[in-house]
Protein backbone atom coordinates (compact mmCIF):
# COMPACT_ATOMS: atom_id res chain seq x y z
CA UNK A 1 0.00 0.00 0.00
CA UNK A 2 1.40 3.25 -1.17
CA UNK A 3 1.26 6.34 0.89
CA UNK A 4 -1.40 8.37 0.54
CA UNK A 5 0.52 11.87 1.22
CA UNK A 6 3.76 11.23 -0.75
CA UNK A 7 2.53 8.53 -3.35
CA UNK A 8 5.79 7.02 -2.89
CA UNK A 9 6.88 5.38 0.02
CA UNK A 10 4.94 2.00 1.60
CA UNK A 11 1.81 3.36 3.99
CA UNK A 12 2.84 1.82 7.50
CA UNK A 13 0.50 3.74 9.67
CA UNK A 14 -3.52 3.22 9.03
CA UNK A 15 -5.69 5.44 10.12
CA UNK A 16 -9.46 6.43 9.75
CA UNK A 17 -10.34 9.90 9.79
CA UNK A 18 -13.31 12.00 9.08
CA UNK A 19 -13.45 14.64 6.47
CA UNK A 20 -16.68 16.72 6.80
CA UNK A 21 -18.83 14.18 8.11
CA UNK A 22 -17.63 11.28 5.45
CA UNK A 23 -15.10 8.26 7.04
CA UNK A 24 -12.00 8.13 4.97
CA UNK A 25 -9.02 5.80 5.48
CA UNK A 26 -5.73 7.37 5.16
CA UNK A 27 -2.27 5.60 4.93
CA UNK A 28 0.45 6.99 5.49
CA UNK A 29 4.58 6.56 5.34
CA UNK A 30 6.63 6.88 8.29
CA UNK A 31 8.53 10.02 7.24
CA UNK A 32 4.75 11.63 6.17
CA UNK A 33 3.13 10.30 9.51
CA UNK A 34 6.03 11.69 11.83
CA UNK A 35 5.74 15.29 9.57
CA UNK A 36 2.00 14.99 10.52
CA UNK A 37 2.77 14.80 14.03
CA UNK A 38 0.76 11.05 14.15
CA UNK A 39 3.31 9.75 16.93
CA UNK A 40 1.15 8.54 19.46
CA UNK A 41 -2.11 7.17 18.95
CA UNK A 42 -3.05 7.55 22.32
CA UNK A 43 -2.15 11.62 21.84
CA UNK A 44 -2.90 11.69 18.24
CA UNK A 45 -5.27 14.22 17.06
CA UNK A 46 -7.59 13.83 14.04
CA UNK A 47 -7.65 18.15 13.57
CA UNK A 48 -3.69 17.63 12.80
CA UNK A 49 -4.64 15.88 9.93
CA UNK A 50 -7.46 17.73 8.80
CA UNK A 51 -6.45 21.00 6.70
CA UNK A 52 -8.63 23.63 6.95
CA UNK A 53 -10.57 22.36 10.04
CA UNK A 54 -12.78 25.30 11.41
CA UNK A 55 -12.20 27.49 7.71
CA UNK A 56 -15.47 26.20 6.47
CA UNK A 57 -17.32 28.34 9.28
CA UNK A 58 -18.39 31.47 7.88
CA UNK A 59 -17.65 34.58 9.20
CA UNK A 60 -20.04 37.29 8.90
CA UNK A 61 -18.08 40.52 7.19
CA UNK A 62 -17.58 43.15 9.85
CA UNK A 63 -18.73 41.27 12.84
CA UNK A 64 -16.11 40.63 16.13
CA UNK A 65 -14.26 37.56 15.82
CA UNK A 66 -15.63 35.43 18.72
CA UNK A 67 -12.79 35.67 21.19
CA UNK A 68 -13.29 33.38 24.88
CA UNK A 69 -14.16 35.82 27.01
CA UNK A 70 -12.08 33.23 29.64
CA UNK A 71 -8.60 33.24 27.72
CA UNK A 72 -8.84 34.73 24.64
CA UNK A 73 -8.98 32.08 22.26
CA UNK A 74 -10.04 32.99 18.97
CA UNK A 75 -11.41 30.89 15.82
CA UNK A 76 -8.05 31.68 13.99
CA UNK A 77 -6.05 29.70 17.09
CA UNK A 78 -7.90 26.77 16.89
CA UNK A 79 -7.37 26.43 13.00
CA UNK A 80 -3.31 27.09 13.83
CA UNK A 81 -3.06 24.61 17.03
CA UNK A 82 -6.24 22.19 16.60
CA UNK A 83 -6.41 22.58 20.40
CA UNK A 84 -8.71 24.64 22.53
CA UNK A 85 -7.54 27.51 24.99
CA UNK A 86 -9.62 26.38 27.77
CA UNK A 87 -13.16 24.53 29.17
CA UNK A 88 -14.80 28.06 28.89
CA UNK A 89 -14.24 27.49 25.02
CA UNK A 90 -16.37 24.63 24.17
CA UNK A 91 -19.65 27.02 24.99
CA UNK A 92 -18.02 30.39 23.11
CA UNK A 93 -17.51 28.38 20.14
CA UNK A 94 -20.34 26.03 20.36
CA UNK A 95 -21.98 26.79 17.63
CA UNK A 96 -19.07 26.01 14.75
CA UNK A 97 -17.89 22.68 17.35
CA UNK A 98 -21.42 21.07 17.14
CA UNK A 99 -21.19 19.81 13.75
CA UNK A 100 -16.98 19.03 14.21
CA UNK A 101 -18.15 16.97 16.98
CA UNK A 102 -20.76 14.81 15.11
CA UNK A 103 -18.47 14.36 12.31
CA UNK A 104 -15.86 12.92 14.24
CA UNK A 105 -17.63 11.37 17.12
CA UNK A 106 -21.14 10.60 15.41
CA UNK A 107 -22.93 11.70 18.66
CA UNK A 108 -23.16 14.65 20.35
CA UNK A 109 -24.17 14.07 23.81
CA UNK A 110 -21.46 12.58 26.74
CA UNK A 111 -22.93 9.40 27.53
CA UNK A 112 -20.24 7.97 30.30
CA UNK A 113 -19.14 8.56 34.01
CA UNK A 114 -20.02 11.85 35.75
CA UNK A 115 -18.30 13.27 38.64
CA UNK A 116 -19.97 12.14 41.68
CA UNK A 117 -20.23 15.58 42.62
CA UNK A 118 -22.13 16.69 39.97
CA UNK A 119 -24.25 13.48 39.47
CA UNK A 120 -27.55 15.13 41.13
CA UNK A 121 -27.23 18.17 39.85
CA UNK A 122 -26.96 17.22 36.54
CA UNK A 123 -29.67 14.19 36.50
CA UNK A 124 -32.05 16.76 38.44
CA UNK A 125 -31.32 18.94 35.20
CA UNK A 126 -32.06 16.50 32.81
CA UNK A 127 -35.53 15.62 34.74
CA UNK A 128 -36.83 18.87 35.36
CA UNK A 129 -35.93 19.43 31.38
CA UNK A 130 -37.96 15.84 30.03
CA UNK A 131 -40.80 17.41 33.10
CA UNK A 132 -40.83 20.88 31.22
CA UNK A 133 -41.19 19.15 27.66
CA UNK A 134 -44.05 16.57 28.74
CA UNK A 135 -46.07 19.26 30.48
CA UNK A 136 -45.68 21.74 27.07
CA UNK A 137 -47.06 18.51 25.05
CA UNK A 138 -50.05 18.09 27.56
CA UNK A 139 -50.95 22.04 27.60
CA UNK A 140 -50.91 21.44 23.59
CA UNK A 141 -53.16 18.09 23.53
CA UNK A 142 -55.23 20.26 26.00
CA UNK A 143 -54.34 17.62 28.53
CA UNK A 144 -55.23 19.64 31.46
CA UNK A 145 -55.02 16.70 34.37
CA UNK A 146 -51.97 15.27 33.23
CA UNK A 147 -50.25 19.13 32.57
CA UNK A 148 -51.43 19.73 36.27
CA UNK A 149 -49.64 16.38 37.41
CA UNK A 150 -46.61 17.42 35.79
CA UNK A 151 -46.75 20.97 37.08
CA UNK A 152 -46.74 19.54 40.73
CA UNK A 153 -43.64 17.16 39.92
CA UNK A 154 -42.17 20.42 38.34
CA UNK A 155 -42.41 22.52 41.55
CA UNK A 156 -41.28 19.91 43.63
CA UNK A 157 -38.44 18.95 42.00
CA UNK A 158 -37.06 22.65 41.75
CA UNK A 159 -38.19 23.02 45.57
CA UNK A 160 -35.65 20.84 46.53
CA UNK A 161 -33.02 22.05 44.57
CA UNK B 1 11.38 5.33 43.73
CA UNK B 2 14.53 6.60 41.86
CA UNK B 3 15.03 7.31 38.38
CA UNK B 4 17.61 4.97 38.09
CA UNK B 5 15.58 1.99 39.27
CA UNK B 6 13.17 2.27 36.47
CA UNK B 7 15.80 0.77 34.50
CA UNK B 8 16.70 -2.25 36.57
CA UNK B 9 13.73 -3.21 37.79
CA UNK B 10 11.17 -4.74 34.46
CA UNK B 11 7.53 -3.20 34.58
CA UNK B 12 4.65 -5.46 36.13
CA UNK B 13 3.87 -6.05 32.46
CA UNK B 14 7.07 -7.67 31.39
CA UNK B 15 7.56 -9.84 34.17
CA UNK B 16 4.13 -11.37 34.08
CA UNK B 17 2.58 -12.33 30.89
CA UNK B 18 -0.74 -11.90 31.75
CA UNK B 19 -4.00 -13.18 29.91
CA UNK B 20 -3.67 -14.01 26.09
CA UNK B 21 0.13 -12.97 26.52
CA UNK B 22 1.17 -14.59 23.82
CA UNK B 23 -0.72 -12.70 21.25
CA UNK B 24 -1.70 -9.74 23.20
CA UNK B 25 1.13 -7.92 24.50
CA UNK B 26 -0.28 -5.53 26.88
CA UNK B 27 -3.54 -3.19 27.66
CA UNK B 28 -4.03 0.59 28.51
CA UNK B 29 -6.37 2.91 28.98
CA UNK B 30 -5.81 6.30 29.17
CA UNK B 31 -7.67 9.04 30.69
CA UNK B 32 -7.98 13.01 30.10
CA UNK B 33 -9.08 15.55 32.90
CA UNK B 34 -8.69 19.43 32.99
CA UNK B 35 -9.42 21.84 35.88
CA UNK B 36 -12.13 24.00 35.96
CA UNK B 37 -10.98 27.70 35.31
CA UNK B 38 -7.43 27.25 33.72
CA UNK B 39 -6.34 27.48 30.12
CA UNK B 40 -5.27 24.24 28.85
CA UNK B 41 -1.41 23.58 29.15
CA UNK B 42 -1.07 24.25 25.05
CA UNK B 43 -2.87 28.25 25.81
CA UNK B 44 -1.56 28.08 28.95
CA UNK B 45 1.24 31.04 29.91
CA UNK B 46 4.20 29.78 32.28
CA UNK B 47 2.99 30.89 35.50
CA UNK B 48 -0.45 29.49 35.14
CA UNK B 49 0.56 26.39 34.18
CA UNK B 50 3.10 26.23 36.95
CA UNK B 51 0.28 27.35 39.00
CA UNK B 52 -1.52 24.31 37.88
CA UNK B 53 0.72 21.76 38.34
CA UNK B 54 1.38 22.82 41.97
CA UNK B 55 -2.29 21.89 42.66
CA UNK B 56 -2.67 18.86 41.11
CA UNK B 57 0.94 16.93 42.05
CA UNK B 58 0.50 16.87 45.69
CA UNK B 59 -2.88 15.11 44.89
CA UNK B 60 -1.48 12.79 42.70
CA UNK B 61 1.18 11.82 44.84
CA UNK B 62 -1.12 11.43 47.80
CA UNK B 63 -3.00 8.58 46.20
CA UNK B 64 -2.85 5.60 47.80
CA UNK B 65 -1.74 3.59 44.36
CA UNK B 66 1.28 5.87 44.51
CA UNK B 67 2.73 5.04 47.55
CA UNK B 68 7.12 5.00 46.58
CA UNK B 69 6.24 6.49 43.25
CA UNK B 70 8.87 7.89 40.98
CA UNK B 71 7.60 12.14 40.78
CA UNK B 72 9.24 13.63 38.89
CA UNK B 73 9.53 17.31 37.25
CA UNK B 74 10.28 17.21 33.54
CA UNK B 75 13.33 19.68 33.96
CA UNK B 76 14.76 17.08 36.44
CA UNK B 77 15.43 14.41 34.03
CA UNK B 78 17.97 14.13 31.47
CA UNK B 79 17.15 13.36 28.11
CA UNK B 80 17.88 9.58 28.27
CA UNK B 81 16.15 9.29 31.76
CA UNK B 82 12.67 11.09 29.28
CA UNK B 83 13.69 8.54 26.24
CA UNK B 84 13.43 5.79 28.64
CA UNK B 85 10.30 6.50 30.05
CA UNK B 86 8.82 6.45 26.42
CA UNK B 87 10.30 3.52 25.08
CA UNK B 88 7.95 1.51 28.16
CA UNK B 89 5.60 3.87 27.40
CA UNK B 90 5.02 5.38 30.61
CA UNK B 91 5.06 8.97 29.18
CA UNK B 92 4.37 10.46 25.73
CA UNK B 93 6.98 11.64 23.21
CA UNK B 94 5.15 14.80 23.49
CA UNK B 95 5.55 14.94 27.07
CA UNK B 96 8.99 13.93 26.48
CA UNK B 97 9.96 17.06 24.90
CA UNK B 98 8.54 19.52 27.57
CA UNK B 99 10.61 21.09 30.54
CA UNK B 100 9.67 22.99 33.59
CA UNK B 101 5.64 23.33 34.43
CA UNK B 102 5.22 19.68 33.64
CA UNK B 103 5.71 16.50 35.70
CA UNK B 104 5.04 12.71 35.94
CA UNK B 105 4.50 10.31 38.35
CA UNK B 106 4.84 6.85 37.79
CA UNK B 107 3.67 3.88 40.79
CA UNK B 108 6.15 1.55 41.76
CA UNK B 109 4.91 -1.54 39.40
CA UNK B 110 5.26 0.78 36.52
CA UNK B 111 1.69 0.13 35.94
CA UNK B 112 0.05 3.88 36.55
CA UNK B 113 1.64 6.76 35.28
CA UNK B 114 0.57 10.39 35.17
CA UNK B 115 1.51 13.01 33.22
CA UNK B 116 0.79 16.46 35.00
CA UNK B 117 0.61 19.12 31.97
CA UNK B 118 0.97 17.42 29.06
CA UNK B 119 -1.35 18.33 26.20
CA UNK B 120 -4.17 18.07 29.21
CA UNK B 121 -4.04 18.95 32.73
CA UNK B 122 -4.04 15.10 33.00
CA UNK B 123 -3.02 12.28 31.58
CA UNK B 124 -3.55 9.30 33.84
CA UNK B 125 -2.84 5.72 32.66
CA UNK B 126 -2.56 1.64 33.35
CA UNK B 127 -0.51 -0.49 31.22
CA UNK B 128 -1.20 -4.02 32.11
CA UNK B 129 0.59 -7.28 30.91
CA UNK B 130 -1.41 -8.94 28.52
CA UNK B 131 -5.46 -8.89 27.29
CA UNK B 132 -6.35 -6.90 30.47
CA UNK B 133 -8.14 -3.96 29.22
CA UNK B 134 -11.41 -4.38 31.75
CA UNK B 135 -9.08 -4.68 34.92
CA UNK B 136 -6.74 -1.46 33.41
CA UNK B 137 -9.95 0.92 33.19
CA UNK B 138 -11.14 -0.56 36.71
CA UNK B 139 -7.77 0.15 38.43
CA UNK B 140 -7.58 3.43 36.58
CA UNK B 141 -11.66 4.30 37.32
CA UNK B 142 -10.48 4.28 40.72
CA UNK B 143 -8.08 6.40 40.58
CA UNK B 144 -10.15 9.13 38.78
CA UNK B 145 -12.85 8.90 41.15
CA UNK B 146 -10.03 9.77 44.26
CA UNK B 147 -8.56 12.40 42.21
CA UNK B 148 -12.15 13.96 41.37
CA UNK B 149 -13.07 14.49 45.08
CA UNK B 150 -9.88 16.45 45.44
CA UNK B 151 -9.77 18.37 42.04
CA UNK B 152 -12.78 20.29 40.29
CA UNK B 153 -12.27 18.61 36.91
CA UNK B 154 -14.24 20.79 34.20
CA UNK B 155 -16.97 19.08 33.17
CA UNK B 156 -20.15 19.82 30.62
CA UNK B 157 -23.45 18.59 31.59
CA UNK B 158 -23.71 17.47 27.69
CA UNK B 159 -19.80 17.54 26.24
CA UNK B 160 -18.70 15.17 29.32
CA UNK B 161 -15.43 15.90 30.16
CA UNK B 162 -13.89 18.66 28.54
CA UNK B 163 -10.26 18.75 26.86
CA UNK B 164 -7.37 20.27 24.78
CA UNK B 165 -8.42 18.68 21.76
CA UNK B 166 -12.22 17.61 20.65
CA UNK B 167 -11.10 14.87 19.19
CA UNK B 168 -11.08 13.38 22.92
CA UNK B 169 -14.35 14.85 24.84
CA UNK B 170 -16.48 13.27 25.91
CA UNK B 171 -15.38 10.25 28.21
CA UNK B 172 -11.64 11.72 28.12
CA UNK B 173 -10.82 8.08 27.17
CA UNK B 174 -8.65 6.00 25.18
CA UNK B 175 -8.18 2.29 25.35
CA UNK B 176 -5.02 0.14 23.17
CA UNK B 177 -4.12 -3.29 23.31
CA UNK B 178 -1.15 -4.30 21.40
CA UNK B 179 -1.00 -7.20 19.62
CA UNK B 180 1.82 -9.58 18.07
CA UNK B 181 0.92 -11.19 14.72
CA UNK B 182 3.17 -12.61 12.98
CA UNK B 183 1.16 -15.23 11.42
CA UNK B 184 -0.65 -13.00 10.05
CA UNK B 185 1.55 -10.86 8.43
CA UNK B 186 3.28 -14.12 7.27
CA UNK B 187 0.38 -15.01 5.58
CA UNK B 188 -0.56 -12.06 3.45
CA UNK B 189 -3.82 -11.37 5.57
CA UNK B 190 -2.76 -8.67 7.44
CA UNK B 191 -3.83 -5.87 5.33
CA UNK B 192 -7.61 -6.89 4.85
CA UNK B 193 -7.39 -7.52 8.93
CA UNK B 194 -6.10 -3.75 9.33
CA UNK B 195 -8.82 -2.98 7.03
CA UNK B 196 -11.94 -4.47 8.48
CA UNK B 197 -11.05 -2.79 12.18
CA UNK B 198 -10.70 0.36 10.29
CA UNK B 199 -13.76 0.22 9.19
CA UNK B 200 -15.67 -0.16 12.51
CA UNK B 201 -14.36 3.17 14.10
CA UNK B 202 -11.04 1.62 15.44
CA UNK B 203 -7.14 2.58 14.93
CA UNK B 204 -4.55 0.71 14.12
CA UNK B 205 -0.33 1.61 14.53
CA UNK B 206 2.87 0.45 14.87
CA UNK B 207 4.71 -0.03 17.56
CA UNK B 208 6.59 2.96 19.37
CA UNK B 209 4.92 5.24 17.19
CA UNK B 210 7.63 4.24 14.51
CA UNK B 211 6.50 1.33 13.29
CA UNK B 212 6.45 -0.03 9.98
CA UNK B 213 4.40 -2.61 8.62
CA UNK B 214 6.72 -5.37 9.43
CA UNK B 215 8.19 -3.95 12.48
CA UNK B 216 8.21 -6.66 15.29
CA UNK B 217 5.14 -7.57 13.97
CA UNK B 218 3.55 -5.06 16.39
CA UNK B 219 0.17 -3.21 16.24
CA UNK B 220 -1.40 -0.81 18.32
CA UNK B 221 -5.36 -1.22 18.05
CA UNK B 222 -7.19 1.80 19.94
CA UNK B 223 -10.68 3.41 20.28
CA UNK B 224 -11.37 6.77 18.12
CA UNK B 225 -14.80 7.98 19.72
CA UNK B 226 -14.91 9.49 22.64
CA UNK B 227 -18.21 11.31 22.95
CA UNK B 228 -21.85 9.75 23.23
CA UNK B 229 -20.81 6.08 24.55
CA UNK B 230 -19.84 5.04 27.88
CA UNK B 231 -17.15 3.97 28.91
CA UNK B 232 -18.02 0.59 29.33
CA UNK B 233 -19.50 0.15 26.43
CA UNK B 234 -16.29 1.09 24.14
CA UNK B 235 -14.06 -0.99 26.18
CA UNK B 236 -16.38 -4.54 25.67
CA UNK B 237 -16.37 -3.49 22.02
CA UNK B 238 -12.53 -3.10 21.61
CA UNK B 239 -11.97 -5.89 23.55
CA UNK B 240 -14.37 -8.07 21.62
CA UNK B 241 -12.12 -6.80 18.43
CA UNK B 242 -9.24 -7.93 19.86
CA UNK B 243 -10.72 -11.49 21.15
CA UNK B 244 -11.56 -11.88 17.11
CA UNK B 245 -8.04 -10.46 15.71
CA UNK B 246 -6.66 -13.20 18.71
CA UNK B 247 -8.82 -15.85 16.81
CA UNK B 248 -7.91 -14.99 13.01
CA UNK B 249 -4.01 -15.00 14.45
CA UNK B 250 -4.19 -18.32 16.25
CA UNK B 251 -5.99 -19.36 12.94
CA UNK B 252 -3.36 -18.61 10.70
CA UNK B 253 -0.62 -20.04 13.06
CA UNK B 254 -2.29 -22.90 12.63
CA UNK B 255 -2.89 -22.39 8.75
CA UNK B 256 0.72 -21.64 8.24
CA UNK B 257 2.17 -24.95 10.53
CA UNK B 258 -0.07 -26.88 8.45
CA UNK B 259 0.41 -25.94 4.89
CA UNK B 260 3.69 -24.20 5.45
CA UNK B 261 5.81 -25.52 8.43
CA UNK B 262 9.46 -25.28 6.43
CA UNK B 263 8.55 -21.31 5.84
CA UNK B 264 7.48 -21.09 9.27
CA UNK B 265 10.51 -22.92 10.99
CA UNK B 266 12.94 -21.78 8.62
CA UNK B 267 11.88 -18.19 9.12
CA UNK B 268 12.32 -19.15 13.19
CA UNK B 269 15.40 -20.64 12.56
CA UNK B 270 17.03 -18.20 10.17
CA UNK B 271 16.33 -15.57 13.23
CA UNK B 272 17.83 -16.94 15.80
CA UNK B 273 20.75 -17.82 13.27
CA UNK B 274 21.25 -13.85 13.10
CA UNK B 275 20.55 -12.90 16.41
CA UNK B 276 22.88 -15.22 17.86
CA UNK B 277 25.88 -15.03 15.36
CA UNK B 278 25.47 -11.13 14.40
CA UNK B 279 28.04 -8.51 16.00
CA UNK B 280 25.95 -5.24 14.88
CA UNK B 281 21.92 -5.10 15.07
CA UNK B 282 19.91 -1.97 14.24
CA UNK B 283 16.88 -2.06 16.77
CA UNK B 284 14.42 -2.72 13.54
CA UNK B 285 16.22 -5.56 12.72
CA UNK B 286 16.58 -6.93 16.45
CA UNK B 287 12.89 -6.16 16.94
CA UNK B 288 11.94 -7.98 13.53
CA UNK B 289 14.17 -11.19 14.74
CA UNK B 290 12.79 -11.21 18.16
CA UNK B 291 9.32 -11.27 16.57
CA UNK B 292 10.11 -14.67 15.01
CA UNK B 293 11.37 -15.98 18.41
CA UNK B 294 8.71 -15.18 20.53
CA UNK B 295 6.61 -16.95 17.80
CA UNK B 296 9.27 -19.95 17.84
CA UNK B 297 8.29 -20.30 21.95
CA UNK B 298 4.54 -19.61 21.48
CA UNK B 299 4.72 -22.88 18.90
CA UNK B 300 7.04 -25.03 21.11
CA UNK B 301 10.23 -23.91 19.16
CA UNK B 302 11.81 -22.75 22.23
CA UNK B 303 10.92 -23.73 26.02
CA UNK B 304 8.14 -21.56 27.54
CA UNK B 305 10.71 -20.46 30.23
CA UNK B 306 12.96 -18.36 27.41
CA UNK B 307 9.18 -16.05 26.82
CA UNK B 308 10.87 -13.65 29.68
CA UNK B 309 14.19 -13.48 28.02
CA UNK B 310 12.71 -12.22 25.07
CA UNK B 311 10.07 -10.05 26.23
CA UNK B 312 13.39 -8.51 28.02
CA UNK B 313 15.34 -8.13 25.12
CA UNK B 314 11.93 -6.11 23.30
CA UNK B 315 13.03 -3.42 26.21
CA UNK B 316 16.48 -3.24 26.54
CA UNK B 317 17.80 -3.08 23.13
CA UNK B 318 15.87 0.20 22.70
CA UNK B 319 18.02 3.17 22.11
CA UNK B 320 17.76 4.57 25.85
CA UNK B 321 17.90 1.49 27.99
CA UNK B 322 21.12 0.22 25.89
CA UNK B 323 22.59 3.70 26.39
CA UNK B 324 21.99 3.36 30.67
CA UNK B 325 23.91 0.21 30.20
CA UNK B 326 26.45 1.15 28.11
CA UNK B 327 30.09 2.07 29.62
CA UNK B 328 30.79 4.23 27.26
CA UNK B 329 28.80 7.88 28.07
CA UNK B 330 27.21 8.36 24.31
CA UNK B 331 27.05 5.84 22.07
CA UNK B 332 26.88 6.74 18.29
CA UNK B 333 24.59 4.84 16.04
CA UNK B 334 27.22 2.37 15.84
CA UNK B 335 28.03 1.36 18.91
CA UNK B 336 24.66 1.39 20.20
CA UNK B 337 24.34 -1.39 17.11
CA UNK B 338 27.08 -3.52 18.35
CA UNK B 339 26.29 -3.25 21.72
CA UNK B 340 22.75 -4.29 20.58
CA UNK B 341 24.36 -7.34 19.58
CA UNK B 342 26.40 -8.29 21.91
CA UNK B 343 23.69 -8.18 24.57
CA UNK B 344 21.51 -10.44 22.36
CA UNK B 345 24.54 -13.11 21.84
CA UNK B 346 25.13 -13.25 25.18
CA UNK B 347 21.19 -13.55 26.30
CA UNK B 348 20.84 -16.26 23.80
CA UNK B 349 23.73 -18.69 24.68
CA UNK B 350 21.57 -19.86 27.48
CA UNK B 351 18.88 -20.85 24.62
CA UNK B 352 18.52 -24.31 23.95
CA UNK B 353 18.79 -25.22 20.36
CA UNK B 354 15.54 -25.06 18.25
CA UNK B 355 13.92 -28.74 19.41
CA UNK B 356 11.35 -29.23 15.88
CA UNK B 357 10.09 -32.30 17.45
CA UNK B 358 8.34 -30.21 20.55
CA UNK B 359 5.97 -28.57 17.78
CA UNK B 360 3.07 -28.70 17.88
CA UNK B 361 1.51 -29.36 14.47
CA UNK B 362 -2.03 -28.91 14.18
CA UNK B 363 -4.35 -31.98 12.81
CA UNK B 364 -6.15 -30.99 9.52
CA UNK B 365 -8.96 -28.75 9.91
CA UNK B 366 -12.24 -30.74 10.17
CA UNK B 367 -13.59 -28.72 7.24
CA UNK B 368 -11.20 -30.72 4.85
CA UNK B 369 -11.57 -34.16 6.10
CA UNK B 370 -15.20 -33.68 5.21
CA UNK B 371 -17.36 -36.09 2.40
CA UNK B 372 -20.14 -35.26 1.14
ZN1 LIG C 1 4.63 9.51 2.62
ZN1 LIG D 1 -11.33 29.69 26.44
Amino acid sequence: MVCDVCKANQATVFLTQIVEGKMQKVNLCESCSKEKGVTDPLSFALVDLLPGLGAEQPVEKGAPLPRCPSCGFTQADFKKTGRLGCPVCYDTFAEGLGGLLKAMHRRTTHAGKIPARLKRSIEMGARVKQLKRDLDKAVLEENYENAANLRDQLRELEQTK
Amino acid sequence: MKISSLFSSSGEWARDGGPHHQIVISSRVRLARNLRGHPFPGWAKKNDRLQILELIKPQVEALPEMEDALSSYLQELSALEKQALVERHLISREHAAKGAGSAVVVDQKQALSIMINEEDHLRMQVLLPGLQLRNAFKALDKVDTTLETKLDYAFHPHLGYLTACPTNVGTGMRASAMVHLPGLVLSDQINPVIQAINKIGLAVRGLYGEGTEAMGNLFQISNQITLGEPEEEIISQLNKVIEKIIENEENARQVLLQKKPGTLLDNIGRGFGILSHAYAMTSKEALNLLSFLKLGVDIGFFPPDRQKDIDDLFVITQPAHLQSIASQPKLDPEGRDTLRAQIIREKLRAFPNPDTSKVVLPSPPTGETHHE
